[in-house]
C-alpha cells in the first residue's frame, strides 16, 4: 500500500480500477531514412497535419456546442500551432538535409520550441507549452498510428489516470462509466480540476509522477477532499472509504428530500444558502442542490487558457448566461482576482516574492481601468436580465474601495451615454478577506449594500500563514480564536450599519462550523453545490436561539482545537444523535 | 526589400492576441516578413517565432519585408502596430 499526496480538485471518494491514458512522454527513437524516402516522408508529415488540424476543428466544434464557446477557444490557439509556417518548414528542411525519418524531427523542433519559451518566466508562454505538447502528441500519434485510448467506449467503471486530461478527452467521455481522475499535473483552476467539479466526479491533481507508478488495472483509492490517493489499498482503507461513499449517498438521498424545502432554522431565522461557481454551465448543479442563488461566481475562468483578453461581448454573454439561468434567484459576480501577470509580458511584471500579498485583484483593476471597466459594463449589462449582484474582491480600506465605486460610476455614464440598459439597482458588495478591511468594516459599511467574508485569504493574512507550505498547515485553524472574532466583528458591525452580511469560502461549507457562523448572525452561506443539502440539515435542525449560544460558547475557548472539540460534539448532537438531546 | 523600426504599443507586447493578429496578417501576403529584436530574428509568420521573440510594449522591432506585394504587407502590418493599443479586447 502506498499513499500519493497531490491536490484536491474535486470532492467525493472514489475506489477502483486504474485506467491509464498516457503517461508523460512517447519516446520516439532516432531512425535514418534513404534519400529515395524523402519525398514520402514529407507526404507522411503533411497528411499527419492534415488529420490532426481536421481533428482538432471537430474537437472544437463538439466543445463549443456541448461545453460552452470559452471552451472550445482554446482550440484556436491549438491550430496555430500546427499552421505555424516556420515551425513546418522548419521540419521538412531538416527531413531532406538530416535524413531522418519525419517522427523523430517533428519531437525535437517542437523540444526546441518549448526549451526556449520555458527559458521565459511568462505564465502565458508557459501555457503556451502545454498548448504545444498537447498538438504535438496529436500529430505523433497520426504518424504513428497510435490510438489514444478513448473514453468514449468504456465496458467498466474506471479512475482516468493521465499526465493531464484535456478537454479533447473529457468532451467525448462516457461519463457513466468515469468514477475519478487523477493526474500528473495541474491544480485548482486547472481544466482537469474545472471540468471535474462540474461534472461531480471526484478528481486529485498534482500528483507529479503517478502516470509512471501505476498501470493499468491497478486498484486505487481517490480522496478528492484530502487530494489523496491510495495505491493497493488494505481491507482497513477499503472499509473507511466505502463508509464515506456511502455517507456521500446518503446525503445524496436526503438532497433530494432537502431540495424544495426552506434553509430555515427550527424558530424561523431565514439564511440564504447559495453555491460558488467557476464556469456558467456549474448553474445547472446550483439548481439541483437546491441552492437560493449563486454567492460567488468566479470570473478567473474567462481570463485563462485563451489568447488575448476576452471582450465586453464574450463576457457579457457568459454573465448573462448564468443570470438568467438563475433568474429569479440572485448571483454575485466577483470581478476577476487575478495578478498582473496573467496580462503583462515578463519583462513589465517585476517577479514577486510574495504574489498572495502582490499586485492583484482589485489592486491590478485600479491601475488598469481599460481592463477593469470591460468587466464592469459587461456585468452592468448582464445586471438587465435578473438579480445581479456585483462584489470587490482584495478590498483593503476605505480609499480602494471608494475608487472602485468610482470606476463603477464611470462604466455605468458610458452606457447611459450609448443608452445602453442596466439594473441601476444593482446591489454592490466588499468582500472581507484582508484583516484590515475587517477592522474597518464601519467605515466600509457605507459604500456598499452587503459584505462576503472571504475565510480562505481572511484565515491565511490573519494568521500569517501560507497554507500551501505543508510544514506550516497545523497553523492553518479556521477555527482560531482570532478568525472567529473578526468574523464576529465584521457581521456585528454590518448589521449595525444596515447592511448584510455573507460567507463565500471554505469555511461556510464545514458542516462542524455551521452552527457558529449561524449563531454569529450570518446572513447567507455560499459554499460548493455539494455541501449544501448537509448545511442546509444542519441549519434546518437548530434553532437561532441554540446556535447564538453555541456561538457565544465557542468564543469564550482560549484555543482552535478546544474549539472544533467542542463544535463536534455539538454537531454530533445536533445531527448524529439528535433525540439525545434533553430540550 | 523594405525595412522598417517601429515600436510595440500595445502593453500585452508583441504577444498572445496581437502576435497572433500580426501572424494573420503577415500571412495574407505572399512576400517574406521578418521581424528582429536586437540579435534575434524570426519568421513574421511563425506564432511561434513571434512568442518566443517575447517583444514588450515599448521596445523596438525591426521589420523586414520582401516580396512582390511587400509595400502593401509593411502598410498593413505597421498600420496594426502603430494602432493596436489593445483598446477593443476581441478575441484573436
Amino acid at each position: 500500500m502506498k499513499t500519493l499526496k497531490g491536490i484536491g480538485a474535486s470532492p467525493g471518494v472514489a475506489i477502483g480500477k486504474v485506467l491509464m491514458l498516457d503517461s508523460e512522454e512517447m519516446s520516439i527513437s532516432r531512425r535514418e531514412i534513404k534519400d529515395s524516402m524523402i519525398p514520402k516522408e514529407i507526404a507522411r508529415f503533411e497528411e499527419a497535419l492534415t488529420k490532426t488540424r481536421a481533428e482538432i476543428l471537430s474537437i472544437r466544434d463538439k466543445i463549443s456546442q456541448e461545453i460552452g464557446k470559452e471552451h472550445g477557444d482554446i482550440f484556436n490557439a491549438h491550430l496555430l500551432v500546427i499552421e505555424d509556417r516556420a515551425l513546418v518548414e522548419e521540419v521538412i528542411g531538416k527531413i531532406k538535409k538530416d535524413k531522418l525519418t519525419c517522427d523523430y524531427i517533428f519531437s525535437q523542433v517542437l523540444k526546441k520550441y518549448v526549451q526556449s519559451f520555458l527559458k521565459i518566466d511568462d505564465e502565458y508562454l508557459r501555457e503556451r507549452v502545454s498548448d504545444i505538447n498537447d498538438v504535438g502528441r496529436r500529430v505523433i500519434r497520426h504518424l504513428v498510428g497510435w490510438q489514444r485510448t478513448s473514453l468514449s467506449d468504456l465496458k467498466e467503471k474506471v479512475i482516468v489516470v493521465a499526465y493531464d486530461i484535456s478537454p479533447s478527452d473529457t468532451a467525448v467521455m462516457n461519463r457513466k462509466n468515469v468514477i475519478g481522475f487523477a493526474t500528473d499535473i495541474g491544480g485548482r483552476t486547472s481544466h482537469t480540476a474545472i471540468m471535474a467539479k462540474s461534472l461531480e466526479i471526484p478528481a486529485v491533481v498534482g500528483l507529479e509522477s503517478v502516470t509512471r507508478q501505476l498501470r493499468d488495472g491497478d486498484k486505487v483509492i481517490i480522496d478528492g477532499v484530502n487530494g489523496i490517493m491510495i495505491v493497493n489499498p488494505g481491507p482497513a482503507e477499503i472499509q473507511k472509504y466505502r463508509e464515506q461513499i456511502v455517507h456521500y449517498e446518503e446525503i445524496n438521498k436526503s438532497l433530494k428530500k432537502l431540495k424544495g424545502l426552506l434553509c430555515i432554522t427550527k424558530d424561523g431565522r431565514r439564511v440564504e444558502l447559495s453555491a460558488n461557481i467557476e464556469l456558467p454551465d456549474e448553474v445547472v448543479s446550483v439548481i439541483s442542490h437546491g441552492a437560493d442563488g449563486i454567492g460567488l461566481y468566479r470570473t478567473e475562468f474567462l481570463y485563462m487558457n485563451r489568447v488575448g483578453l476576452p471582450s465586453e461581448e464574450q463576457q457579457y454573454q457568459a454573465y448573462k448566461k448564468v443570470v438568467q439561468k438563475i433568474t429569479p434567484k440572485p448571483v454575485i459576480i466577483r470581478t476577476f482576482d487575478l495578478g498582473g501577470d496573467k496580462f503583462l509580458s515578463h519583462l513589465e511584471m517585476p517577479h514577486e516574492m510574495n504574489p498572495f500579498l502582490g499586485w492583484r485583484a482589485i489592486r491590478f483593476c485600479l491601475a488598469r481601468p481599460d481592463i477593469f471597466k470591460v468587466q464592469l459594463r459587461a456585468i452592468l449589462r448582464a445586471s438587465v436580465h435578473g438579480k445581479l449582484r456585483l462584489m470587490y474582491p482584495m478590498i483593503s480600506g476605505l480609499s480602494e474601495l471608494k475608487q472602485a465605486n468610482k470606476m463603477l460610476q464611470d462604466a455605468k455614464g458610458e452606457l447611459r451615454s450609448k443608452r445602453i440598459a442596466f439594473d441601476e439597482q444593482m446591489e454592490v458588495g466588499a468582500m472581507i478577506e484582508i484583516p484590515s478591511a475587517a477592522l474597518t468594516c464601519d467605515l466600509l459599511a457605507s459604500e456598499v449594500d452587503f459584505f462576503s467574508i472571504g475565510t480562505n485569504d481572511l484565515i491565511q493574512y490573519a494568521l500569517a500563514v501560507d497554507r500551501i507550505n505543508e510544514k506550516i498547515a497545523y497553523l492553518y485553524e479556521p477555527a482560531h480564536p482570532a478568525v472567529l472574532r473578526l468574523i464576529k466583528t465584521v457581521i456585528e458591525t454590518g448589521h449595525a450599519k444596515n447592511i448584510w452580511v455573507g460567507m463565500c469560502g471554505e469555511m461556510a461549507g464545514d458542516p462542524i462550523l455551521t452552527p457558529v457562523l449561524l449563531g454569529l448572525g450570518l446572513d447567507e452561506i455560499s459554499t460548493s453545490p455539494l455541501m449544501l443539502p448537509e448545511i442546509k440539515k444542519i441549519i434546518r435542525s437548530i434553532s437561532y436561539e441554540e446556535a447564538k449560544e453555541i456561538a457565544r460558547h465557542a468564543l469564550s475557548f482560549s484555543t482552535g482545537v478546544e474549539v472544533v472539540h467542542y463544535l463536534k460534539s455539538k454537531y454530533t448532537e445536533i445531527v448524529v444523535h439528535p433525540k439525545r438531546k434533553h430540550k | 526589400m523594405i525595412k522598417k523600426k517601429l515600436t510595440i504599443k500595445n502593453p500585452q507586447g508583441l504577444h498572445a492576441r496581437p502576435a497572433s493578429i500580426f501572424v494573420r496578417i503577415a500571412n495574407k501576403f505572399e512576400s517574406d516578413v521578418t521581424v528582429k529584436k536586437g540579435v534575434e530574428k524570426v519568421n513574421g509568420k511563425s506564432i511561434m517565432g513571434l512568442l518566443a521573440l517575447a517583444a514588450s510594449e515599448g521596445s523596438v522591432v525591426d521589420i523586414e519585408v520582401s516580396g512582390p506585394d511587400s509595400e502593401q504587407a509593411m502598410k498593413e502590418l505597421e498600420s496594426f502596430l502603430m494602432n493596436d493599443k489593445d483598446e477593443d479586447y476581441e478575441n484573436a
